[in-house]
């Protein structure tokens, strides 16, 4: 079978998926109707966002066998994916060329418009997927760990109502994913960003009936629109420049040489780059943007490892790395990106130190290992960033359903003060975590040391690497070690805090939540192995295939790095195991210092005292939500809107009613006029007539008898007077 | 006949059988007005497969004297943009009157009749190529539009139908007085009197009567899109106009303006289009329009109200796409102006659903909706999602080709609109929040009935159409992109060439790409 003219055909299956779920979900799973009608009920008694029936005791529930299908079909949709994926990529590093376009038709077509040179040129943009190395490294993570999660969630969501409309947002959140991974171009992309945005929202507010799930989908969407808006001036930016948003036009166009690159100051390809990374800020939770992240938490835990982890908000990092023709010429807005990154990795992690809630912990390390990808994208090392986007996908992904599990253990239960001695009660869900938390902390040997260790060397020694920034990486990494730790050690060791009815509840998953961990925590182990430091090279260059398969993409880049390192020289091998030596110390001292706080029994958070002054800011997260909600949500948005309100009221529409009233006034003056004016004129004639007739009138009575009188009396007058004449 | 005479008269032939139907066959009469509906969308079919998309000029075109002293005639023919423009006016038609069929009570008769006439006039409008005739249509939508509001309006009825009335009209005996300028300079240039839109596009005008006669146009079409700041009459017509008035005011009343614009002020005043100042104050209240009604969305409390407000934010980018004076400008309004229809049409029909079942359009009336609606909720869910522009719907296709226009003439244009998409996605979202998430507070929303088969039927166009629009909206660019090339080339003659690079862009390339479609194929 040929997959790579099939690669339409995986976000697909993902779609045929949710259609079949949401058309005829109902129907398989008629359990689901009561998931709206019973949804307040159970949410009165679950604070925490598995807002199932724990508390309605296990087994009681009955489940039609129909809702098996369910399960079946929607991991099944993802698995079909994945095997088509594997095999694309398969063939994909058969061919010379490692690149290969599928189009299937022509989405919006253009009309002519002027570039910015002048030039006539038509704006088109297809439904036309591209498979080559950095995309087919993202269909493997989205499918691979997606369909895991999938599984995961069979087992995790059992309890829940509105099973079907569960697995139909996730199945269309994968194909959206898909899409925006394999487009061709930036207006399809966008088009997979924001229907990513929309499940993300959709699942966020799951819960519907929650208040606080509405208000964190809400808030989701809306953050994300403003990166979005700079998103699409970016575009148009591109457009103009390039004359094409197609990928490899458009990289052709940069790299023809009739660009250079913006060394001498902010110029429009710098603008270009910076409005492109404002819609990055927004999908991977970047500085300013970020504060959507934290509580994309009330949606259901698997959500939380596949979308707001693992895949989703990494698509601006993919989007970053995918335009790294752009930011090669951009060095000055490359620095923004890796500022941004650093003070957002340093900015989150430091929330992370005191927070209570499993969850937020983990929801405000993904922001900060976000940004340690930025460091690495803004520093030039495109492929680290990658990497580490892969290696952190399974750790990260681990730590989630890790969560996940440990909620389910404790009957909804977040709040981390709360729990403690989990270890042996839930030893399986205990050693994967393990393994999770070790790889993150950047112990050697597992993923995330392979992947955040060569950002910290990159970000100190790359031509567009800064010193300052490197410590600061150095100081994130010492505290994400610490927070991971906190986390463990608050969860599984030390004295059981909880109380007695969900101590007795305290129970192992089931496999299907146990077996995708477990997966995950063996690609937490060896995924790192395709990319060992160059300094390894006791090690085949086969332990470095990551970087190889990547090249074709960043070749530019890959090719100055190279001669920028053998400019380095080898002198510099004694610092490169240096600094290793001291991230891993680094990392050591501070799990040890999170053993010396929690490893003992303890009633006040030790953090609290550790923290002094700070802890209260840290717990209230810098009041950034705070700062936030007072300057823009009611000030300028709500307050704006109420003022422009009335000012439509009183004045826009008071100028209507205005020219009406003043219509009114006018006609009832002119009436005026008309009746004593004009009209009195007419009557003031006809009452002089009256005066001056009133003799005259005596004598017109209207008696004919009168008149008859008088004529007579006239006419003997008359003869009268003949006679006597 | 020709087939656009006979989509043109068939309503007022439907409404001459609808009279002789006796009052109180009631079912008879409401079955009637549907197949009326229906037949007058058939009528569209010849039109639709009949046209010559290689062809920018009118077709099926038909002429006849009307009163030929004066130089009036029976002149009408249809070009890609009235195509869509009466093609929508057909749906809307139908999902109206299908609407209308449990909401309207009493007066059935007339009620029913006032759509068809309703709809007479808005054809007309579109296929008019004489400017008496289209000034005669124009204010024959008035009339039915005025009883609607009036007759079969919420409380405030009589204030909103008479500020309907007497605003629009005022506008348009302003924009008479352009018409009669135009006729008199022909009459003194040319000694022949017409008001044929293909005659007049001979005059040739000194720019100062240009420019006149283009303010005088100006405000009749501005009231009726309405931009900014004649739009006060538009939320009242709005909220008080029953379901189906408010659904044929947003969906195609309002697009009497923009087509005026892209009809007549372009074509025919060519310099006073492309002046400066004038592109300048139309562009300045247009990206007005766009962030004022968005923001003025965000403190409605009453439900019809804030739809009302979002069709000034929308129609907002209709005339800055206009104004762009470019062919993805002028092509995104039209395809917008289809789009507002649709996704506004479907808000308007949203809130009919739930005022036919509460009898009040207060926000904080309802909540928590989905529990006992989830199929409203969904359809519900799909209106706003199409009105927010999100891509594979329909909106985005036209905002986006709007704003790359609006980029194209100037940075900042674009640049000022985006937020307007921002704003919108916030109040349309807390509408949806405020109304259908959430719990059930109101005891009075507890047992409100899902939607019925026949409002399923009356969303299904809207819904269908939508998707189609967004997934695939090549045939749409295909229809009116001729018609839109004549309108650029009329106004800014040479578009269609290379030109010199701007100065302001000093740091772009010299040697460019030609075309934007490399790859593989």
């Amino acid at each position: 079978m040929n997959f790579l003219d099939l690669i339409w055909l995986i976000p697909l299956f993902p779609l045929a998926g949710a259609a079949t779920m949401l058309l005829i979900g109902r129907k398989l799973d008629p359990q689901g109707h009561s998931d709206v009608a019973l949804a307040p009920a159970l949410a009165a008694e679950h604070g925490g966002d598995h807002g199932g029936g724990h508390a309605h005791a296990h087994g009681e529930h009955h489940h039609p066998a129909t809702r098996r299908l369910i399960a079946f079909i929607s991991p099944g949709a993802i698995l079909l994916s994945l095997l088509f994926s594997l095999g694309a990529v398969a063939q994909l590093a058969s061919l010379a060329k490692k690149s290969h376009e599928v189009i299937l038709y022509t989405w919006i077509t253009g009309l002519p418009f002027h570039t910015a040179t002048g030039a006539l040129s038509t704006f088109t943009a297809d439904w036309g997927f591209l498979l080559d190395p950095l995309s087919s490294v993202m269909i493997l993570v989205v499918t691979f760990v997606g369909f895991l999660i999938h599984v995961y969630a069979t087992g995790y969501m059992a309890h829940d109502g509105g099973y079907y409309r569960f697995f139909g947002y996730l199945n269309l959140f994968v194909f959206f994913m898909l899409t925006l991974v394999l487009a061709n171009n930036y207006a399809l992309l966008f088009a997979g960003w924001e229907g990513v945005g929309l499940c993300s929202y959709l699942l966020i507010g799951f819960y519907f009936h929650k208040k606080s799930a509405g208000d964190a989908g809400n808030k989701a969407f809306i953050v994300n629109r403003i990166g979005d808006a700079g998103f699409l001036l970016g575009m148009f930016l591109l457009l103009s420049l390039t004359g094409s948003i197609q990928f490899t036009r458009v990289n052709e166009v940069l790299n023809s040489g009739v660009f250079h690159a913006e060394t001498a100051g902010f110029g429009i390809l710098s603008l270009t780059a910076l409005f492109l990374f404002i819609g990055a800020t927004g999908k991977s939770a970047q500085v300013p943007l970020y504060v959507w992240l934290p509580d994309a938490m009330e949606g259901p835990t698997p959500v939380s490892a596949l979308i707001h982890a693992a895949t989703m908000v990494t698509a601006g990092v993919y989007m970053v790395a995918r335009s790294n023709a752009l930011y090669s010429l951009t060095p000055e807005t490359s620095a923004i990106v890796m500022g941004v990154g650093a003070f957002t990795a340093i900015l989150s992690a430091s929330i992370a130190l005191v927070q209570n809630d499993i969850k937020r912990v983990l929801a405000y390390s993904t922001v900060s290992q976000l940004g340690y990808m930025f460091m690495a994208a803004g520093a030039g090392a495109y492929w680290v960033a990658v990497f580490h986007l892969y290696t952190h996908a399974f750790f990260k992904a681990l730590l989630f359903l890790g969560s996940g599990s440990v909620i389910h253990a404790m009957s909804g239960e977040q709040d981390m003060r709360h729990m403690g001695a989990l270890k042996d009660k839930i030893p399986t869900t205990f050693k994967t975590m393990f393994v999770g938390s070790v790889a993150i902390a950047g112990i050697p040997g597992l993923a995330g040391f392979f992947s955040k260790d060569e950002i910290l060397w990159q970000v100190f020694s790359a031509p567009g690497g800064s010193k300052a920034v490197y410590i600061v990486g150095l100081i994130t990494a010492a505290m994400t070690a610490f927070y991971m730790w906190r986390l463990m050690f608050m969860t599984f060791y030390g004295e059981p805090r909880m109380d007695e009815a969900t101590a007795k509840h305290i129970h192992e998953s089931p496999a299907s939540m146990t077996v995708p961990l477990t997966i995950l925590a063996a690609g937490s182990i060896l995924a790192g192995w395709i990319g060992v430091p160059k300094l390894w090279s006791f090690l085949p260059e086969s332990f470095r295939t990551f970087e190889h398969w990547l090249e074709p993409v960043f070749m530019r880049h890959a090719a100055e790095a190279a001669h920028g390192a053998h400019d380095a020289g080898h002198g510099d091998a004694a610092l490169e195991w240096g600094l290793m030596g001291l991230s891993v110390a680094i990392a050591i001292g501070a799990i040890l210092f999170a053993r010396s706080l929690y490893g003992k029994a303890w009633k006040v958070d030790p953090i609290e005292a550790l923290t002094g002054p700070m802890h209260k800011t840290l717990l209230n997260k810098w009041y950034v939500d705070e700062i936030y909600n007072y300057l823009f949500v009611d000030g300028l948005v709500k307050g704006g809107g109420t003022l422009l309100g009335r000012f439509d009221r009183r004045v826009v529409d008071g100028g209507v009613n205005g020219a009406g009233w003043l219509t009114r006034f006018t006609s009832t003056l002119s009436m005026w006029w008309d009746r004593w004016i004009i009209d009195g004129a007419v009557r003031l004639a006809a009452l002089l007539a009256q005066i001056f007739s009133f003799p005259v009138r005596l004598i017109q009575t209207g008696q004919v008898q009168a008149y008859a009188l008088v004529f007579l009396l006239g006419v003997g007058l008359f003869l009268g007077w003949r006679w006597m004449a | 006949m020709s087939p656009l005479s006979l989509a043109l008269w068939t309503p007022l032939a439907c409404l001459f059988v609808l009279l002789a139907l006796p009052s109180s066959q009631k079912t008879a009469i409401k079955l009637w007005a549907n197949i009326s509906a229906v037949l007058g969308l058939l009528t569209m079919l010849p039109l639709i497969t009949g046209y010559d998309r290689s062809n920018g000029g009118f077709q099926f075109v038909e002429r006849a004297e009307w009163i030929p002293s004066l130089g009036i005639q029976y002149y009408i023919g249809i070009d890609g943009i009235s195509l869509l423009l009466m093609v929508l006016t057909a749906v809307t038609a139908v999902v109206a009157t299908l609407s209308s069929w449990e909401a309207i009570q009493d007066r059935l008769k007339q009620y029913y009749a006032m759509l068809l006439l309703l709809q007479v006039g808005m054809l007309g409008v579109f296929a008019s190529l004489d400017f008496i005739l289209f000034y005669v249509f124009w204010e024959l939508v008035l009339v039915p539009m005025y009883f609607l509001i009036g007759v079969w309006g919420g409380p405030r009825k009589l204030y909103a139908a008479i500020k309907f009335f007497l605003y629009t009209l005022a506008g348009s005996v302003l924009m008479l007085l352009g018409i009669l300028t135009l006729y008199s300079q022909h009459w003194t240039q040319f000694g022949t009197p017409t008001f044929e839109i293909d005659a007049l596009l001979r005059l040739t005008m000194p720019f100062w009567m240009q420019q006149w006669v283009f303010w005088a146009l100006f405000i009749g079409f501005a009231i009726k899109v309405p931009m900014f700041p004649f739009h006060t009459w538009l939320p009242d017509a709005h909220t008080e106009a029953p379901t189906a008035g408010s659904v044929i005011l947003a969906a195609v009343l309002l697009k009497m303006g923009t087509y005026g614009f892209l009809r007549f002020s372009l074509p025919l005043l060519p310099q006073a289009s492309m002046d400066r100042t004038i592109v300048q104050v139309v562009v300045g209240l247009s990206l007005i329009g766009i962030l004022y009604g968005a923001l003025v969305c965000l403190m409605q409390q009453d439900w019809k109200r804030l739809v009302a407000y979002s069709s000034v934010s929308h129609l907002g980018f209709c005339t800055l796409g206009i104004f762009s004076l470019n062919p993805n400008g002028i092509a995104g309004s039209v395809i917008q102006q289809l789009n507002h229809g649709i996704s506004t049409g479907m808000l308007f029909l949203i809130v009919g659903v739930v005022y036919e079942r509460r009898h009040t359009r207060e926000i904080s009336e309802y909540g928590g909706l989905a529990h006992r609606m989830p199929l409203f909720a969904t359809v519900f869910a799909f209106a706003v999602l199409s009105s927010a522009g999100l891509p594979l719907l329909n909106g985005f296709v036209g905002e986006f080709t709007i704003l790359q226009g609006a980029f194209e003439a100037n940075r900042w244009w674009a640049a000022m609109a985006v937020p307007g998409v921002v704003i919108g996605a916030a109040y349309l979202l807390w509408l949806y929040q405020r109304t259908t998430l959430g719990q059930i507070t109101n005891a009075k929303n507890n047992h409100l009935a899902d939607l019925s088969w026949r409002e399923l039927a009356v969303f299904a166009p809207f819904i269908l159409w939508a998707f189609s629009i967004g997934l695939y909206p090549k045939p749409y660019f295909e229809i009116i992109e001729r018609p839109v090339a004549r309108i650029v080339e009329r106004v800014r003659p040479g578009y269609y060439q290379d030109r010199p690079p701007s100065p302001a862009l000093a740091q772009a390339p010299h040697a460019a790409p030609h075309t934007a479609q490399g790859g593989a194929r």
